[in-house]
C-alpha cells in the first residue's frame, strides 16, 4: 500500500514536448512509471517519448484511461493545465511547474475544492511511492521501499532527508513534495489523513519551512487525530523578516512565519524535532523508537 | 516587486481610489513649483524610496532633515528637497546604509479627523485575497496584531467577484464609521480591491487611511508590491521598477536566474534548492558560524550561472570562506564540479572553499574536483562540511 500513486496509476504528461517534459517523462519511465500518453495542443496525433501524444486531456483519458498527470507546462498555462486535467476527470494532478501566478492558484483552488481532483503543487518535485511509481522530478534512486511517509514543502531538502532515510534501512511508502509557493493545491493536513488510513505507513517525516502557518496546523492536527509517530524538520531558522528565502512562499512577513513559532507548535504536539537537517532521519528513528516504548508515550507534551 | 509611493498613488488615483493631489519633483525647484501648483498654505514634502518609517528616518548627510516635512511656502518646500534630493534616506526598515533620494513628492495636506488601517493581502489559508482593516492607523500594524487582535478585521474575497458592498459595510460597522464617510467607504475599498485584483498585487497597504473633516476618505500613505511571477502580463507595471532600490548583486544573480540574499555574516553559502539552502544557512548558524548570504542556484543551474554565484560569493569581501553544498537529483555532481573548475579559471578562489557533494553522479564528481589539484576541502555529509568551513573562516 501506498498513498495517491502505486504500480497501477496510468500517468499522462501535459507538456510531454518540451524539454523539461520530455526529460523527465523519460526518467518517470526508465523507473518504471506507467507513463500512457501526453499532451500538447496542436500536436495530437504524434508520438513522444514513445507514448502518444493528444491536443487535450478529455482524449487522452478517454484513449489511455489515464488518472495522474504531472505539470510541466510554462507558468502562464499552469492554471488552464490544471483546470483542464480536473475537467477530464484526473484524480491526481501533479504541478511540477514554477512561477504560476498567485491569483491564477486562487482561482485554481477555487475551482477544485468544488470537485473530487486532487492538486499537488504547483512548483513541487512531485510525488514518489519507491519501486512502483515516480511522477515528478525527484533522482529514483535514492528512494527505498518501506514504512515511512515523507511530506515536505522543498525539493533538494526532501532528497537530503529520503537519503538519510534510505541509508538509516528506513524505506518510504510514499514521499510528496508540497510544492514552494504561497498557495498550493494540498496541505500537510490532506495528507497526513491519508498517510494515518494507509496500512503500510507507521510514521511519517514532515519538513516544513518559514512563511505562512502550515506547519502550525498540521501540529494541531497531529496533537488532535493522528495515530502514527511524526518528526519534524523546519528550514530557515537563520531567516531574516522580510527577504524571500528563494520560494515565493519562504518569507517571515508581519512577524508570522518564524521557525520558533513553527517548532514550538510542533513540539507541543509531541513530535520529534531534527535540530539539524543532517538529522532527519535519525529525528526519525527516534519517533519511532520511542513510538514502540508505551511507557515513554503517556510522558508525551500536548 | 516593490514600486514608489507616488507611483502606487497614480495606479490608485486612476482606478478611482482618493489620494491627496501630488506633484513629483527632482530638482528643489520643481519642489518649489508644485508647492505653488497645489496652490494651498501648506504641503508635505516626502521622500520617495522604498521603505517605510520614512516619517522618523533621517537624511544621513543632513541629520537634522526627516525623510517627510511639512512645509509652508514654496522656498521652504525648495529647502527641505535640496536636503533630500540625491542625499541618503536612514529608516529602520533601510539598515544604516540607507537608501538614495532620487524624487520627492509634494502633496497637498488635509484636515485628518480620523486615521485607520487598510490593506490587502493573500491570505494563504483562505487562498483568497483578504482586506485586513483596523481602526489603528498609522500605528505599526504587527504591533497591533501583537497585542490587540480583536482591532484588526479580516474579510476574503474572490478576485474575479471583486469585494461587495455587504463586505464594506461589515468592516464600515467594525471601523465606526458613518454617514457619508460609510458611503466613502464602499466606493474607496471595492475600488481597492479592483486594483489588487487588477494588477496581480502581493500587497496594497494605506497606512493610514485618513477620515476626513469632511467624511471624505483619502490613501495618505501608500505601499504597493506586485507578484513577480505575474509581471510578464503586466508589462506598464514591470517598467516600473527602479533598479537603484535593489542591492546590486541581488539585482545582477536574479539577472541570471540565480536566487540570493545578502546576509551579516562571514561564510559564502552555494547550494541547489531553497529549503536546502536555508537548512545549509541554519547549519553553519549551528556549528557556531553566520552565513554571509543564501544563494539558490536552482534545480538545473548550468557552468555558467555557477561561475556567476561564485563571482557574487567572492566579490563580497565580508566572506572569509565559502561552503559549496550540492544535492545531486535532476543537477548532476559531475556539472557542478566543471562549473567549480570554470569558476576557479575565470574568477580564481581568494578563500578556503569547503565541498560536499552528494546524489547523482557523485563518485565521478569528487574524482574531478580530487584529480584537479584544487585546493579544495572536501566534506562527507552535512554537519562535517558546516563543522569545516566554520573552521575555516576563522583562519
Amino acid at each position: 500500500m501506498s498513498i495517491l500513486v502505486d504500480k497501477n496509476t496510468r500517468v499522462l504528461c501535459q507538456g510531454i514536448t518540451g524539454n523539461a517534459g520530455g526529460f523527465h517523462t523519460r526518467q518517470c519511465i526508465a523507473y518504471g512509471t506507467r507513463v500512457v500518453g501526453g499532451v500538447t495542443p496542436g500536436k495530437g496525433g504524434t508520438s513522444a517519448e514513445g507514448v502518444p501524444v493528444f491536443d487535450t486531456v478529455a482524449e487522452a483519458v478517454e484513449k489511455t484511461g489515464a488518472d495522474a498527470t504531472m505539470i510541466f507546462v510554462p507558468p502562464a498555462f499552469a492554471a488552464d493545465a490544471i483546470l483542464e486535467a480536473a475537467d477530464a476527470g484526473i484524480r491526481t494532478i501533479v504541478a511540477v511547474t514554477e512561477g504560476v501566478p498567485v491569483l491564477d492558484m486562487v482561482r485554481v483552488a477555487s475551482v477544485l475544492a468544488r470537485g473530487r481532483a486532487r492538486l499537488i503543487g504547483p512548483n513541487c518535485p512531485g510525488v514518489i511511492t519507491p519501486e512502483e511509481c515516480k511522477i515528478g522530478i525527484m533522482p529514483g534512486y535514492i528512494h527505498k521501499a518501506g514504512p515511512i511517509g515523507v511530506l515536505s514543502r522543498s525539493g533538494t531538502l526532501t532528497y537530503e532527508a529520503v537519503w538519510q532515510l534510505t541509508r538509516l534501512g528506513l524505506g518510504q511508502s510514499t514521499c510528496v513534495g508540497l510544492g514552494g509557493d504561497p498557495i498550493v493545491g494540498s496541505s500537510f493536513i490532506d495528507l497526513l489523513e491519508l498517510f494515518d488510513a494507509d496500512p503500510q505507513t507507521e510514521g511519517v517525516l514532515l519538513i516544513g519551512e518559514i512563511g505562512g502557518t502550515a506547519e502550525e496546523e498540521a501540529a494541531a492536527f497531529i496533537a488532535g487525530d493522528f495515530s502514527k509517530p511524526v518528526a519534524a524538520f523546519i528550514a530557515g531558522r537563520t531567516a531574516p523578516p522580510g527577504k524571500r528565502m528563494g520560494h515565493a512562499g519562504a518569507i517571515i512577513s508581519g512577524g508570522k512565519g518564524t521557525a520558533a513559532d513553527k517548532l514550538a507548535a510542533l513540539a507541543k504536539a509531541g513530535i520529534e524535532l531534527a535540530e539539524s537537517p543532517a538529522e532527519m532521519g535519525a529525528a526519525m528513528q527516534r519517533a519511532l523508537a520511542r513510538a514502540a516504548r508505551p511507557e515513554q508515550r503517556d510522558g508525551r507534551v500536548g | 516587486m516593490k514600486i514608489h509611493e507616488y507611483q502606487a498613488k497614480r495606479i490608485l488615483q486612476q482606478s478611482g481610489v482618493r489620494v491627496p493631489r501630488g506633484v513629483v519633483a527632482d530638482t528643489p525647484q520643481a519642489a518649489a513649483n508644485g508647492f505653488d501648483e497645489l496652490a494651498g498654505s501648506l504641503a508635505v514634502v516626502k521622500a520617495q524610496i522604498h521603505a517605510g518609517g520614512r516619517g522618523k528616518g533621517t537624511i544621513l548627510e543632513h541629520p537634522e532633515q526627516r525623510g517627510v516635512q511639512l512645509v509652508q511656502s514654496a522656498g521652504e518646500a525648495a529647502e527641505v528637497a535640496a536636503r533630500m534630493l540625491g542625499q541618503t534616506l536612514v529608516t529602520i526598515q533601510t539598515g544604516p546604509a540607507g537608501r538614495p533620494v532620487r524624487h520627492v513628492l509634494v502633496e497637498q495636506g488635509c484636515q485628518v479627523a480620523r486615521e485607520l488601517y487598510l490593506a490587502i493581502v493573500v491570505d494563504r489559508a483562505a487562498a483568497r485575497p483578504a482586506v485586513i482593516a483596523s481602526s489603528q492607523g498609522g500605528m505599526d500594524i504587527e504591533k497591533v496584531a501583537a497585542e490587540n487582535p480583536e482591532l484588526i478585521f479580516r474579510e476574503p474575497f474572490d478576485p474575479d467577484a471583486g469585494l461587495m458592498p455587504y463586505q464594506v459595510r461589515k468592516l464600515a460597522q467594525k471601523l465606526a464609521l458613518s454617514g457619508p464617510a460609510a458611503r466613502a467607504a464602499d466606493g474607496f475599498m471595492r475600488a481597492l480591491g479592483r486594483v489588487f485584483a487588477g494588477n496581480d498585487c502581493s500587497l496594497v497597504e494605506i497606512n493610514p487611511l485618513v477620515v476626513t473633516a469632511d467624511g471624505e476618505l483619502l490613501a495618505l500613505d501608500a505601499k504597493m508590491t506586485f507578484d513577480d511571477n505575474a509581471l510578464s502580463r503586466h508589462p506598464e507595471l514591470a517598467a516600473l521598477r527602479d533598479i537603484s532600490e535593489e542591492d546590486p548583486a541581488e539585482a545582477r544573480a536574479s539577472e541570471k536566474g540565480l536566487s540570493y540574499v545578502k546576509l551579516a555574516g562571514n561564510i559564502g553559502c552555494l547550494v541547489n534548492g531553497a529549503g536546502l539552502a536555508m537548512s545549509t544557512m541554519d547549519l553553519v548558524k549551528l556549528h557556531g558560524g553566520e552565513p554571509a548570504n543564501f544563494l539558490d542556484v536552482g534545480g538545473g543551474a548550468n557552468v555558467d550561472q555557477v561561475t556567476e554565484a561564485f563571482r557574487i560569493l567572492l566579490e563580497d569581501g565580508d566572506v572569509k570562506a565559502v561552503l559549496v553544498n550540492i544535492f545531486g537529483g535532476i543537477m548532476r555532481c559531475t556539472t557542478i564540479a566543471e562549473a567549480i573548475l570554470a569558476a576557479y579559471r575565470s574568477v580564481g578562489f581568494n578563500v578556503p572553499l569547503v565541498v560536499r557533494l552528494e546524489g547523482t553522479e557523485v563518485d565521478q564528481g569528487r574524482r574531478t574536483l580530487a584529480e584537479s589539484g584544487l585546493e579544495i576541502i572536501s566534506a562527507d555529509g552535512l554537519t562535517d562540511a558546516a563543522m569545516k568551513v566554520v573552521a575555516a573562516a576563522r583562519g
